[in-house]
């Protein structure tokens, strides 16, 4: 027996459930988010806000302010004039793509409730939050264009320097494209002898409601001026820093600490950020400012707002021949930095796990006078995912069949991957059968069905309904030949580094920036596995550009498939270059080495050492061969070579009080394939969490605006939130395609279960009631529209724009 | 989420409170559990340069028998009111709805007598104080003087409570034996209920002999729905015995239209939730 073998096996760690490193830490308040970061001398700003959607500003008296106690200064947009920057739009979609100025602070006009027109900067945050109070502006009220379809008219403009509020028109058609025939001769031949399912969808607006509101501190003080901030994407911050207020890159350090939650909502550039560095800079001191959670609601980005206007062709039998989808986005007032990028990213998804003979996705981002908006978890995925799983139901209903057959028999068998599909993608591997079929076991779909045949017959108070969606994806933002090719602004790499330190330690850099979602756990156990050592001897550094001077942060479901990637490139790198060492030190011939759990050995003797002894032999370096550098730290920079498609079979059970039109949920069954699996735990976390925030959407959650333009969910007593006790306990489960486009077979799940849920709720909802001659609800399927749909008003009631008064001021008291 | 700046002072007797009542008078606001007057000072929407601050005050806060009533003391919070055992057998209508309050953070936090001075007409005490014929205590410059539920819900927001009074404790008649149930309709767990029904029997086999029913946010105060009340009695205890009954719960309603629902389909629900609710409370 030689020496390695005595070794006890490492069993492996990709695969097992740790627990996430970082959550002792972060549960017991050892925790660093922004606000809680005080430097010597610091100010805090509170910032004064239009609560107008559309007005010009007449004057700004800031003298009351500016003499109130312990006031540094207040400015307004004048003030800082170019020294401010501007917003960024890194995506425009068109090269004519209509772009308002998005300056961080206004200095003409407002263009909705909730832009920031003044800042003050004071000793404390409670001043200066008081004397932001005392600065008076006048106004000139503008006509507002509130209403998506009413803007894209263009009778009321957002921005009348602009000519229009229609920014762009993107188009993707299969048969310009050479990936399918020309959609209305199919659509033609549906009319003429098959089906045609036309309908609208509406996707009510969302607010990503992350659960840290955003915050950010600027240092000027240091050679490099330092931006903490709670930002999803501390490396795009920093470009756009450098590109948008002049200040060389090299001067720019950005750091993103602990950072609680995002969903998509910090992935942005902020007007807030960039005044911070603007007064920061020009007043020379430390600065600070957080938002509060109303600011946060009316200020930061929201999330879908679309109108779907879609027309299905089929054959009689059900097989789909062809998709139409007119689709109308709210942008809101500005193009955010993805913007009209959003709904394009859902062209590709329309056509989901299903096989069709053409396809055409015409897209408008307009501009309204309302918060703006940009990706929200899914952002373009959910929409498509939603109109096409809703669709399928409507067709099945439409043939006579169950949902489930009429998708299995317009989707791409197992055996026929890797597929291209209508749109243009090519999906690497998939097996929509294994994982409908154990879907269907685990939910007792036949039992269900019975159950629900039963109620029907006896006329029971309470419907139930069964919901599917069988949805795809892509993620795993992207490889950046394609992106470079849609005008998208940056590339689609990830970067990785590792460092050896002599004790046997090692430090991974990445340069996806987590935010929650566990990357320190599940990026240890890829490289502890790689370089065969300990899971506790990795520790995963991120989120500081001088510490990860490369990335491109973390969205789009992107952190494994690419960051992961990266890391296995750098490590690898690093058993090369250590292999050398190892050699010369071990008096052996190069070739003649061997490594696996985390030791070289020579072939055929019991001699060997570990990386780590290589890494004090290279920190040392008293003894390495000639020609070699003493370091065995490696980078690398992985760009994908496609995107990652997971895919899953959803399945809700949903019962419809038909007296009061409340809805329940009864049972929630997924099997997605996600490839394999790191960290089962943090998968678990990431499915239930999405799919709460895809059911919140079809139950709860809408962002509404009254007829002057302001928000009136504008707290979370309106804004609703589901908490635990408004869910019940999914069962979930995977089936496994590895990805083939990958080393390490991985897909992305970050966004997997927000996509699939929506659509599965609303076809439960819709399936328990379709008896009475309802074929749709809009969301949120409060339990109003459901009541007002069954008795016979339609589906899409509209909310009434009043919140409950709880907190009004009193009478006289104000 | 600043409030703008306020003094603030803590008595720890009745008395004492009055005083700072009377000298800050217009200026101040009296603080209980803060969860709504916290909120309130938070979002700007009122500046009160005094804040009183309630929770010292010992003898405002508990739970006694008095004969034929229980009495709840003012500050006394939701979380000890739904777990005191006097408030269970003699007024169970009060535990069930006290149970259905907001979370458990807030219920640790906010106060009977806090709840129902803030009047909000979609809090979910008042219809219950209201159905039980609760009497409040308040205490003035001029003394103390009891209202009877029917005069102590004004408006919304409004309670006969004068500005520079307190209301020291609530009286609540014993219902002992009696049935209870309050159907709350939310969208979302801690929601304030959308429409609440608070509903108390007294049963003898499977008869309804007397009913109490209180409604929430069917209008700008808590309501007695006294039609049902009448119509319930010697109605049979089921969904069915009462559903006749419970159509008359919309009658003298003007229930409000919001985000989370608009007046028509509150009366609907006020009909449905009613049946239920008395149903629920009668055993049935
Ligand atoms: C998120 C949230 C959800 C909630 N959900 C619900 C719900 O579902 N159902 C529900 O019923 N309530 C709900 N509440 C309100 C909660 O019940 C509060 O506890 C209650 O409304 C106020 O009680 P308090 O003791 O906190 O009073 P405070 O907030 O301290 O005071 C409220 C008002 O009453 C006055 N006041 C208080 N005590 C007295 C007194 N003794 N004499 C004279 N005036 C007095 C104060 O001056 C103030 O104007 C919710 C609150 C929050 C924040």
């Amino acid at each position: 027996m030689t020496a390695v073998d005595d070794r006890p096996a490492i069993s492996p760690e990709i695969g097992k459930d740790r627990r996430r490193k970082e959550d002792q830490r972060l549960i017991t308040g050892r925790t660093r988010w922004t606000d809680n970061i005080a430097l010597p001398g610091m100010l805090h700003l509170a910032m004064v806000r239009s609560p107008h959607a559309h007005a010009k500003i007449l004057s700004i008296d800031i003298e009351a302010a500016d003499k109130s106690l312990n006031i540094y200064e207040v400015f307004t947009g004048e003030h800082l004039a170019e020294t401010q920057g501007v917003i960024a739009n890194a995506w425009p979609i068109t090269p004519d793509q209509v772009t308002p100025t998005h300056l961080p602070m206004a200095t003409e006009r407002v263009a909705f409730a909730g832009e920031i027109v003044a800042v003050v900067v004071a000793r404390s945050a409670a001043e200066a939050r008081d004397a932001a109070e005392l600065v008076d502006v006048e106004y000139e009220l503008l006509p507002a264009v509130l209403d998506l379809k009413e803007a894209a008219e263009d009778t009321v403009l957002a921005h009348p320097d602009l000519g229009t509020n229609k920014t762009a028109f993107w188009q993707l058609d299969s048969a310009g494209q050479g990936t399918g025939r020309p959609i209305d001769e199919v659509i033609a031949e549906a009319r003429a002898d098959g089906i045609v399912i036309e309908r609208e969808y509406r996707q009510q607006r969302l607010i990503p409601a992350f659960m840290e509101p955003r915050s950010v501190v600027v240092d000027p003080t240091g050679e490099q001026i330092t931006m903490w901030s709670a930002t999803q994407i501390p490396h795009i911050t920093r470009f756009l820093l450098a590109a948008t207020t002049g200040v060389p890159e090299s001067k720019i350090r950005v750091i993103a600490p602990d950072v609680g939650g995002g969903f998509g909502g910090k992935l942005q550039t902020t007007p807030e950020e960039w005044i911070t560095w603007a007064v920061a800079r020009k007043i020379g001191k430390p600065c600070k400012y957080t938002e509060t959670r109303s600011e946060s609601l009316i200020s930061a980005h929201h999330g879908r707002d679309p109108w779907q206007k879609l027309t299905l062709a089929a054959t009689k039998e059900g097989r789909v021949t062809g998709l139409k989808v007119d689709l109308l986005a709210d942008l809101g007032a500005y193009v955010g930095v993805v913007g009209g990028g959003v709904p394009v990213l859902g062209a590709w998804m329309f056509n989901a796990i299903y096989k069709w003979d053409a396809y055409q996705f015409n897209c408008t981002p307009v501009l309204t006078n309302k918060t703006w908006v940009d990706a929200y978890r899914g952002a373009g995925r959910p929409e498509a995912t939603y109109a096409v799983e809703r669709l399928m139901d409507e067709l099945a209903a439409e043939v006579g069949k169950d949902p489930l057959e009429v998708r299995e028999m317009n989707w791409i068998k197992h055996e026929e991957f890797p597929f291209t599909t209508v749109a243009g993608m090519t999906y690497d591997s998939g097996n929509y059968e294994a994982a409908t079929a154990r879907a269907k076991e685990m939910f007792g779909y036949d039992a269900l069905r019975a159950e629900q045949k039963q109620r029907r017959e006896s006329g029971d108070r309470v419907q139930l309904g069964i919901g599917i969606s069988t949805f795809t994806e892509m993620c795993g933002l992207a490889p950046s030949r394609v992106l470079g090719s849609l005008n998208y602004g940056a590339g689609g790499w990830e970067h990785a580094t590792i460092r050896m330190l002599p004790t046997g330690k090692v430090e991974v850099i990445t340069g996806a920036s987590a935010h929650g979602q566990g990357h320190e756990t599940a990026f240890s156990q890829i490289v502890a596995d790689r370089l065969g050592v300990p899971f506790e001897d990795v520790e995963i550094l991120h989120g500081d550009t001088q510490v990860s001077h490369k990335g491109l942060d973390t969205y789009g479901s992107r952190s494994l498939v690419v960051g992961g990637e990266a890391l296995v490139l750098a490590a690898d790198k690093v058993i090369e270059k250590a292999k050398p060492l190892a050699a010369h030190l071990l008096e052996a011939n190069v070739d003649d080495l061997e490594f696996s759990n985390g030791r070289y050995s020579v072939a055929g003797t019991d001699q060997g050492m570990g990386i780590g002894e290589v890494a004090l032999a290279t920190f040392a370096a008293h003894n390495y061969p000639e020609g070699m550098e003493p370091g065995i730290d490696a980078e690398a920079t992985y760009d994908p070579v496609n995107f990652s498609f997971p895919h899953g079979t959803h399945l809700c059970a949903a019962e419809v009080d038909t007296e009061t039109g409340q809805v329940k949920l009864r049972k929630y069954v997924c099997v997605d394939d996600i490839g394999n699996i790191v960290n089962p735990l943090i998968v678990a976390g990431q499915v239930h969490g999405g799919l709460v925030q895809g059911i919140a959407q079809a139950l709860w959650e809408e962002a509404v605006y009254d007829d002057s333009g302001t928000l009136v969910s504008g707290s979370f007593v309106d804004y609703l939130l589901p908490t635990a006790a408004d869910t019940i306990s999914f069962e979930i489960d995977h089936t496994t395609s590895p990805s083939t486009s990958n080393t390490l077979g991985t897909k992305g799940v970050g966004e997997a279960g927000t996509i699939a849920s929506t659509p599965a709720v609303v076809n439960a909802i819709v399936d328990a009631i379709r008896q009475f001659g309802i074929n749709d609800i809009q969301m949120p399927c409060t339990p109003e529209r459901v009541w007002t749909a069954l008795q016979g008003a339609g589906s899409g009631a509209a909310t009434v724009e009043d919140a409950m008064p709880h907190f009004e001021a009193e009478e006289g008291q104000q | 989420m600043i409030p703008a700046p306020f003094e603030y002072v803590a008595p720890t007797s009745v008395e004492e409170a009055l005083q700072a009542l009377s000298e800050h008078g217009d200026d101040a606001k009296v603080m209980a559990g803060g969860q709504s007057l916290l909120p309130v000072l938070r979002m700007r929407l009122n500046a009160p340069e005094w804040v009183i601050d309630l929770g010292r005050i010992d003898s405002m806060r508990g739970i006694r028998d008095d004969g034929d009533a229980i009495v709840i003391g003012a500050t006394t919070t939701h979380h000890d009111v739904l777990n005191d055992a006097l408030v269970k057998e003699h007024a169970l209508l009060i535990t069930k709805a006290a149970t259905e309050v907001a979370d458990a953070q807030i219920r640790h936090r906010g106060t009977f007598g806090g709840a129902l001075a803030h009047a909000d007409p979609a809090g979910d005490l008042g219809a219950p104080a209201l159905a039980l014929g609760a009497e409040f205590v308040i205490v003035g410059p001029g003394g103390t003087r009891t209202v009877a539920a029917d005069d102590f819900f004004v408006d919304l927001f409004e309670t006969a409570i004068g500005e520079d009074e307190l209301l020291t404790e609530v009286r609540i008649p014993k219902h002992t034996g009696w049935g209870a149930h309050y159907e709350k309709f939310v969208r979302v767990a801690h929601q304030w209920p959308i429409v609440a029904v608070a509903a108390t029997v007294k049963a003898d086999g499977g008869t309804i002999s007397e009913a109490r029913v209180g409604l929430t946010n069917m209008g700008s105060t808590p309501l007695r729905a006294g039609g049902v009340e009448e119509a319930l009695a010697g109605a049979a205890a089921s969904e069915d015995g009462v559903r006749e009954a419970a159509e008359k719960a919309v009658d003298g309603t003007n229930p409000p239209s919001d985000l989370n629902g608009s007046a028509e389909y509150r009366k609907h629900l006020a009909k449905v939730l009613t049946r239920r609710a008395v149903a629920a409370a009668a055993g049935g």
